[in-house]
């Protein structure tokens, strides 16, 4: 139901959306409690709040098409 | 502008994406074994990703700071470009015009055009698409490369460079197919990218209520009434209440039904995803899935720009360029940083900075590389979109119909990669020519929009009316144009100089209080004259047998089998996305 052809596109975009999803966040806790960092986004750190909203999609698409029909 | 520091962060991101667009197009390269593998992706499509692809295709520079820039000059009434213009246009296209298009086997809408009527329609049709599909990834790439330069000061050659590499690379090794999914990602990065900002900044404003409150003071200071920017339908009674300048006729039969059916009906850039889907039912379901994302980028696209008016500029360096700003958008420069002011020594503000401002006010490193990967992948996903379609055309309908016809599938092939390197070749010269002769660039759009305006009529009466025949199609495009042509010879937006924006006749017969106003009536002045001379010479010349139109014309053709259960129908998805469409007017009337 993903791609017609040999491969399942819900594999590169969950992948790719997990990767950047942990880096992001992976930033987000480097950078918590930094003095004005995150004066910009209201003092919210949407990095790591974001990042981990896009791991969560991005395994999510990956978790789907692992357990597609066969 | 030019004080966005980019982290490592922000690198790596970008980083990323570039290596998975690239990847797919790799993994992808071993299933391009023919032709249609490479033109139509197999027609192996899912509905699901055929739909994401035909929205994402379309959601270039144009749709992203275009609808920014919209949104700050124009208001919520931006939205109409969406709620009378392009979902009512995809539901049409779902629903009427796919069975034609995908039932006919035809392999592009140039091949359609060929089928339903006549050769000479054809290449008129394949020739000016091709040549504009190759114009606006060119203008869209040095739009790119500008906007790049103006945000981060990178050197405009390199980004433009390194995106048309991109873009090339992919689509040489994976054809549609690459295309089609790079543009499915590119879709979710938009998403992922641009929510965060809307998210911010509304809160930042104080929620929708907040930014209809801020807008007041701005739609007063403007000559409007306070809540001009934010209802949608409440002042297009009257073209000199509204921002948009234009009153609700012109918008509903200019916007909604001549254009936006012309551009999401015909369009072969949108409508080859549609066709790339694995049956009937999928390529029907296909633009139907894509408005439901549709309707909701007005918030997506449109708000930033909005919010970008009500948020203070930078307290940092009081400057003349701060001064001159609206909200956070500032105004445009020249070479030596001076504002550029118009005939009243008014500072003429950059609109298509508004949503780049935006990202630049409210993303910290991290989310800022995320938000700019975003605006990479949406140049991206519209050049790719062009690209696929230029290769498919030229290969199909004019080098295998003029040049050389009956060569082997893997010559096509290797035709089809030729062009993708050509076209993306000829993009670069564009944007180069774009980037000198800006006069040439407006001139030549304005050409476009005569070519494109009557469009619809020939295919309304194409697939509907039995009796249209090639002749009639053929001259009732040229009369269009022309007539289009002519309409913009003789008006003019108020205040602007006769030359590229109208009166270039001699004659000044209309007056219009917009560009936008002028391009809706040129558009149904063209439409109206193309369908008239349409019938007109059908009548005149020798239709064709009903036996070959079968599969062509709505009353030569068995209706679609209904194979799938009652929700998955087309009909009822329609039925469903017009519903939330028109409450959506409603909330923001």
């Amino acid at each position: 139901m993903s791609g017609g052809i040999g491969l399942d596109i819900r594999i590169p975009i969950g992948a790719m959306f997990a990767l950047m999803g942990l880096a992001l966040s992976g930033y987000g806790w480097m950078t918590n409690g930094v003095p004005g960092f995150y004066d910009k986004s209201l003092g919210i750190n949407i990095n790591l709040w974001w990042g981990l909203a896009m791991t969560l999609f991005g395994s999510g698409l990956l978790a789907t098409a692992r357990f597609k029909k066969p | 502008m030019t004080d966005v520091r980019l982290a490592w962060i922000d690198y790596s991101l970008m980083a990323i994406y570039f290596a998975f667009v690239i990847g797919i197009g790799v993994a992808l390269k071993r299933f391009m074994r023919s032709s249609a593998d490479y033109f139509l992706s197999g027609r192996a499509m899912p509905a699901w990703v055929a739909g994401l692809a035909f929205i994402s295709a379309n959601l270039g520079a144009q749709e992203v700071i275009g609808m920014g820039a919209s949104g700050a000059k124009y208001g919520i009434a931006t939205s109409h470009f969406y709620w009378i213009g392009a979902i009512p246009a995809m539901v049409f296209t779902g629903v009427f015009m796919m069975p034609f298009y995908y039932g006919s086997r035809a392999r592009s809408v140039p091949e359609y055009l060929k089928l339903r009527f006549d050769e000479k329609t054809r290449a008129l049709n394949a020739i000016s698409f091709a040549v504009m599909t190759v114009f606006s990834s060119g203008v869209s790439l040095y739009a790119m490369g500008k906007l790049f330069r103006l945000l981060l000061g990178w050197d405009e050659d390199a980004s433009m460079l390194v995106a048309a590499g991109i873009v090339l690379a992919y689509i040489f090794l994976g054809g549609l197919t690459s295309a089609i999914y790079n543009e499915v990602l590119q879709f979710f990065l938009m998403v992922f990218g641009f929510l965060p900002l809307v998210w911010l900044g509304l809160k930042d404003a104080g929620g929708w209520a907040g930014l209809q409150a801020r807008l007041m003071t701005h739609s007063v200071a403007q000559g409007y009434a306070p809540t001009a920017y934010t209802q949608s339908w409440a002042f297009m009674g009257d073209a000199t209440r509204n921002p948009v300048g234009i009153e609700w006729f012109g918008l509903a039969m200019g916007l909604g039904f001549v254009l936006s059916f012309g551009y999401w009906c015909t369009d072969f850039l949108v409508v080859q995803r549609a066709m790339a889907a694995d049956s009937m039912t999928a390529a029907r379901r296909a633009p139907l899935i894509a408005a439901i994302p549709k309707m909701l980028f007005p918030f997506l696209v449109i708000l930033p720009g909005m919010l970008a008016l009500t948020v203070a500029p930078p307290a940092v360096a009081p400057s003349a360029a701060a001064a001159a700003s609206i909200g956070i958008i500032p105004p445009k420069t020249n070479e030596a940083g001076e504002i550029t002011r118009d005939a009243n020594g008014r500072p003429v503000i950059d609109y298509d900075l508004a949503t780049p401002a935006m990202l630049a006010r409210y993303m910290p490193s991290g989310l800022l590389g995320l938000g700019l990967t975003a605006l990479l992948a949406s140049f991206m996903s519209g050049m790719a979109g062009n690209v696929t379609a230029f290769n498919t055309v030229w290969t199909y309908d004019i080098y295998q119909s003029y040049f050389k016809r009956d060569a082997s599938d893997a010559h096509y092939l290797w035709m089809g990669r030729a062009a993708t390197v050509g076209g993306i070749a000829l993009s670069v010269a564009t944007a180069y020519v774009a980037a000198a002769f800006n006069n040439i660039m407006d001139a030549l759009q304005l050409v476009f929009a005569f070519v494109n305006a009557p469009l619809f009529a020939t295919f309304l009466l194409g697939m509907f009316w039995k009796r249209a025949t090639g002749h009639g199609a053929f001259w009732g495009l040229i009369a269009g144009t022309l007539a289009a042509a002519l309409h913009h010879g003789i008006s003019l937006p108020e205040g602007s100089v006769v030359g590229v924006k109208g009166g270039f006749l001699g004659v000044l017969l209309s007056s219009y209080r917009s560009e936008l106003a002028q391009t809706f009536w040129t558009a149904i002045v063209a439409w109206t004259v193309c369908f008239g001379v349409t019938i007109a010479a059908s009548l005149a010349t020798r239709p064709r047998p009903d036996a070959e139109l079968v599969g062509l014309v709505y009353a030569l053709t068995p209706k679609p089998a209904e194979e799938v259960s009652f929700w998955r129908r087309p009909a009822t998805l329609a039925v469903a996305v017009l519903t939330a469409t028109l409450l959506l007017n409603l909330i923001f009337f």
